[in-house]
Protein backbone atom coordinates (compact mmCIF):
# COMPACT_ATOMS: atom_id res chain seq x y z
CA UNK A 1 0.00 0.00 0.00
CA UNK A 2 1.48 3.62 -0.62
CA UNK A 3 0.46 7.05 -1.62
CA UNK A 4 -0.36 8.34 -4.89
CA UNK A 5 -2.03 11.25 -6.93
CA UNK A 6 -4.30 10.21 -10.02
CA UNK A 7 -2.77 12.27 -13.35
CA UNK A 8 -5.61 11.06 -15.70
CA UNK A 9 -7.10 7.92 -16.76
CA UNK A 10 -7.13 5.66 -19.49
CA UNK A 11 -9.39 4.50 -22.51
CA UNK A 12 -9.14 0.97 -23.80
CA UNK A 13 -11.67 -0.74 -25.83
CA UNK A 14 -10.14 -3.99 -26.92
CA UNK A 15 -9.53 -5.44 -23.66
CA UNK A 16 -9.43 -8.49 -21.31
CA UNK A 17 -13.11 -9.26 -20.96
CA UNK A 18 -12.76 -9.23 -17.01
CA UNK A 19 -11.76 -5.20 -17.62
CA UNK A 20 -14.31 -4.30 -18.99
CA UNK A 21 -16.32 -1.30 -17.11
CA UNK A 22 -13.53 -1.42 -15.20
CA UNK A 23 -11.95 2.30 -14.92
CA UNK A 24 -8.27 2.49 -15.31
CA UNK A 25 -6.07 5.43 -14.02
CA UNK A 26 -2.49 6.67 -13.94
CA UNK A 27 -1.24 7.62 -10.67
CA UNK A 28 1.99 8.36 -9.88
CA UNK A 29 3.13 7.12 -6.54
CA UNK A 30 4.84 9.07 -3.39
CA UNK A 31 5.73 9.02 -0.26
CA UNK A 32 4.58 11.16 2.35
CA UNK A 33 6.40 14.35 1.54
CA UNK A 34 4.73 13.79 -1.89
CA UNK A 35 8.10 13.20 -3.51
CA UNK A 36 7.61 10.43 -6.49
CA UNK A 37 8.75 6.91 -5.54
CA UNK A 38 9.28 5.84 -9.43
CA UNK A 39 6.93 6.66 -12.81
CA UNK A 40 3.95 6.81 -12.83
CA UNK A 41 1.59 3.07 -13.60
CA UNK A 42 -1.60 2.54 -14.44
CA UNK A 43 -4.29 1.20 -11.65
CA UNK A 44 -8.41 -0.03 -11.23
CA UNK A 45 -10.13 2.06 -10.10
CA UNK A 46 -13.33 0.73 -8.46
CA UNK A 47 -14.21 3.85 -6.46
CA UNK A 48 -14.11 6.62 -8.61
CA UNK A 49 -11.35 8.70 -8.01
CA UNK A 50 -10.94 12.04 -9.27
CA UNK A 51 -8.25 13.50 -10.92
CA UNK A 52 -5.70 15.29 -8.51
CA UNK A 53 -7.23 13.26 -5.81
CA UNK A 54 -4.47 11.49 -3.61
CA UNK A 55 -5.57 7.76 -3.63
CA UNK A 56 -3.91 4.52 -1.65
CA UNK A 57 -3.31 1.95 -3.73
CA UNK A 58 -2.30 -1.84 -3.19
CA UNK A 59 -0.01 -3.87 -5.90
CA UNK A 60 0.06 -8.22 -5.88
CA UNK A 61 -2.17 -10.95 -6.17
CA UNK A 62 -4.16 -8.45 -3.75
CA UNK A 63 -5.06 -5.83 -6.70
CA UNK A 64 -7.12 -7.88 -7.95
CA UNK A 65 -9.54 -8.92 -5.35
CA UNK A 66 -11.00 -5.18 -5.15
CA UNK A 67 -12.77 -6.21 -8.60
CA UNK A 68 -16.05 -7.60 -9.28
CA UNK A 69 -14.28 -10.75 -10.94
CA UNK A 70 -11.39 -11.56 -8.76
CA UNK A 71 -9.28 -13.27 -11.12
CA UNK A 72 -8.47 -10.72 -12.91
CA UNK A 73 -5.38 -9.86 -14.88
CA UNK A 74 -4.49 -6.35 -12.64
CA UNK A 75 -1.43 -6.13 -10.72
CA UNK A 76 -2.33 -2.26 -9.01
CA UNK A 77 -5.72 -1.29 -7.92
CA UNK A 78 -7.14 1.89 -6.25
CA UNK A 79 -8.33 1.23 -2.67
CA UNK A 80 -8.90 4.29 -0.71
CA UNK A 81 -9.34 8.19 -1.42
CA UNK A 82 -7.37 9.95 1.05
CA UNK A 83 -9.05 12.61 3.03
CA UNK A 84 -5.94 14.09 4.85
CA UNK A 85 -2.43 12.76 6.15
CA UNK A 86 -0.16 13.86 8.22
CA UNK A 87 3.83 12.78 9.70
CA UNK A 88 5.53 13.97 12.32
CA UNK A 89 8.28 16.57 12.75
CA UNK A 90 10.93 14.41 12.57
CA UNK A 91 9.69 13.05 9.10
CA UNK A 92 9.04 16.50 8.11
CA UNK A 93 5.95 17.27 10.27
CA UNK A 94 3.85 17.34 7.02
CA UNK A 95 -0.03 17.79 7.07
CA UNK A 96 -1.79 17.60 3.96
CA UNK A 97 -5.02 18.90 5.32
CA UNK A 98 -8.77 17.57 3.58
CA UNK A 99 -9.72 19.40 0.69
CA UNK A 100 -12.17 22.00 0.88
CA UNK A 101 -15.48 20.77 -0.55
CA UNK A 102 -17.32 23.31 -3.18
CA UNK A 103 -21.24 23.45 -2.08
CA UNK A 104 -22.84 21.10 -4.69
CA UNK B 1 9.76 -8.31 7.05
CA UNK B 2 10.99 -4.91 7.21
CA UNK B 3 12.18 -2.56 10.15
CA UNK B 4 10.24 0.83 10.06
CA UNK B 5 9.83 3.93 11.79
CA UNK B 6 5.83 5.09 11.86
CA UNK B 7 5.99 8.86 10.84
CA UNK B 8 1.82 9.44 10.46
CA UNK B 9 -1.16 8.27 9.27
CA UNK B 10 -3.54 8.37 6.67
CA UNK B 11 -7.50 9.12 6.76
CA UNK B 12 -9.78 8.33 3.79
CA UNK B 13 -13.59 7.97 3.88
CA UNK B 14 -14.42 6.57 0.32
CA UNK B 15 -12.41 3.07 0.69
CA UNK B 16 -12.94 -0.48 0.19
CA UNK B 17 -15.25 -1.90 2.52
CA UNK B 18 -12.58 -4.15 3.81
CA UNK B 19 -10.36 -0.95 5.07
CA UNK B 20 -13.54 0.07 7.28
CA UNK B 21 -12.32 0.46 10.93
CA UNK B 22 -8.16 -0.30 10.21
CA UNK B 23 -5.91 1.96 10.73
CA UNK B 24 -3.38 2.96 7.80
CA UNK B 25 -0.26 4.36 9.03
CA UNK B 26 2.58 5.92 6.94
CA UNK B 27 5.49 3.94 7.84
CA UNK B 28 9.16 4.57 6.80
CA UNK B 29 11.99 1.61 5.88
CA UNK B 30 14.68 2.57 8.17
CA UNK B 31 18.47 1.19 8.89
CA UNK B 32 19.07 -0.94 11.62
CA UNK B 33 20.04 2.35 13.68
CA UNK B 34 16.54 3.10 13.80
CA UNK B 35 16.79 6.72 12.53
CA UNK B 36 17.80 6.76 8.95
CA UNK B 37 15.30 6.15 6.14
CA UNK B 38 16.00 4.06 3.12
CA UNK B 39 13.57 4.15 0.32
CA UNK B 40 10.43 5.28 0.27
CA UNK B 41 7.59 5.71 2.52
CA UNK B 42 4.46 3.48 2.39
CA UNK B 43 1.52 2.49 4.10
CA UNK B 44 0.79 -0.53 6.56
CA UNK B 45 -2.36 -1.31 8.43
CA UNK B 46 -1.84 -1.47 11.58
CA UNK B 47 -2.44 -4.89 13.63
CA UNK B 48 -0.82 -4.03 17.29
CA UNK B 49 -2.01 -0.50 18.41
CA UNK B 50 1.78 1.38 17.32
CA UNK B 51 1.55 5.04 17.34
CA UNK B 52 3.59 7.72 15.69
CA UNK B 53 7.19 7.22 16.76
CA UNK B 54 7.33 3.50 17.17
CA UNK B 55 9.98 0.87 15.84
CA UNK B 56 8.39 -1.67 14.01
CA UNK B 57 8.41 -4.29 12.04
CA UNK B 58 6.18 -4.49 8.57
CA UNK B 59 5.34 -7.35 6.24
CA UNK B 60 4.64 -5.98 2.75
CA UNK B 61 3.02 -9.30 1.09
CA UNK B 62 -0.41 -10.19 0.66
CA UNK B 63 -0.26 -13.42 2.17
CA UNK B 64 1.19 -12.46 5.84
CA UNK B 65 -1.63 -9.52 5.68
CA UNK B 66 -4.71 -11.68 5.23
CA UNK B 67 -3.35 -13.91 7.36
CA UNK B 68 -3.11 -11.57 10.33
CA UNK B 69 -6.22 -9.20 9.64
CA UNK B 70 -8.89 -10.75 7.28
CA UNK B 71 -10.05 -13.57 5.43
CA UNK B 72 -8.52 -15.38 2.09
CA UNK B 73 -10.45 -12.78 -0.09
CA UNK B 74 -9.55 -9.22 1.21
CA UNK B 75 -7.43 -6.80 -0.22
CA UNK B 76 -5.02 -6.51 1.67
CA UNK B 77 -1.30 -5.81 1.54
CA UNK B 78 0.78 -4.65 3.76
CA UNK B 79 0.72 -4.67 7.68
CA UNK B 80 2.37 -3.46 10.92
CA UNK B 81 3.03 -6.67 12.41
CA UNK B 82 5.11 -5.95 15.52
CA UNK B 83 6.09 -3.26 17.59
CA UNK B 84 10.35 -3.27 18.22
CA UNK B 85 11.55 -2.73 21.41
CA UNK B 86 15.33 -3.18 20.62
CA UNK B 87 17.93 -4.30 18.47
CA UNK B 88 20.76 -5.50 19.58
CA UNK B 89 23.81 -5.24 16.77
CA UNK B 90 27.16 -7.40 16.52
CA UNK B 91 29.34 -4.50 16.99
CA UNK B 92 27.89 -3.56 20.19
CA UNK B 93 25.12 -1.20 20.51
CA UNK B 94 21.50 -1.27 21.16
CA UNK B 95 18.58 0.44 19.03
CA UNK B 96 15.66 1.30 21.72
CA UNK B 97 15.80 0.29 25.54
CA UNK B 98 18.29 -2.32 26.27
CA UNK B 99 16.68 -5.43 27.27
CA UNK B 100 16.55 -6.65 30.89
Amino acid sequence: MQLAKVLGNVVATIKHESLVGVRLMVIQPHDHNGLPDGLPIVATDPLQAGVGDTVEWITGREAALTLPVTFSPVDASIVAIVDEYWSDEEAGGIHRPAPEKEAP
Amino acid sequence: MILCRVVGNAVATIKHPVYIGKTVLIVQPVRPDGKTPRLSSFLAIDSVQAGVGDLVLCAREGNTARQILGNDDDPLHSVVLAVVDAIEHPDGYTTGPAPE
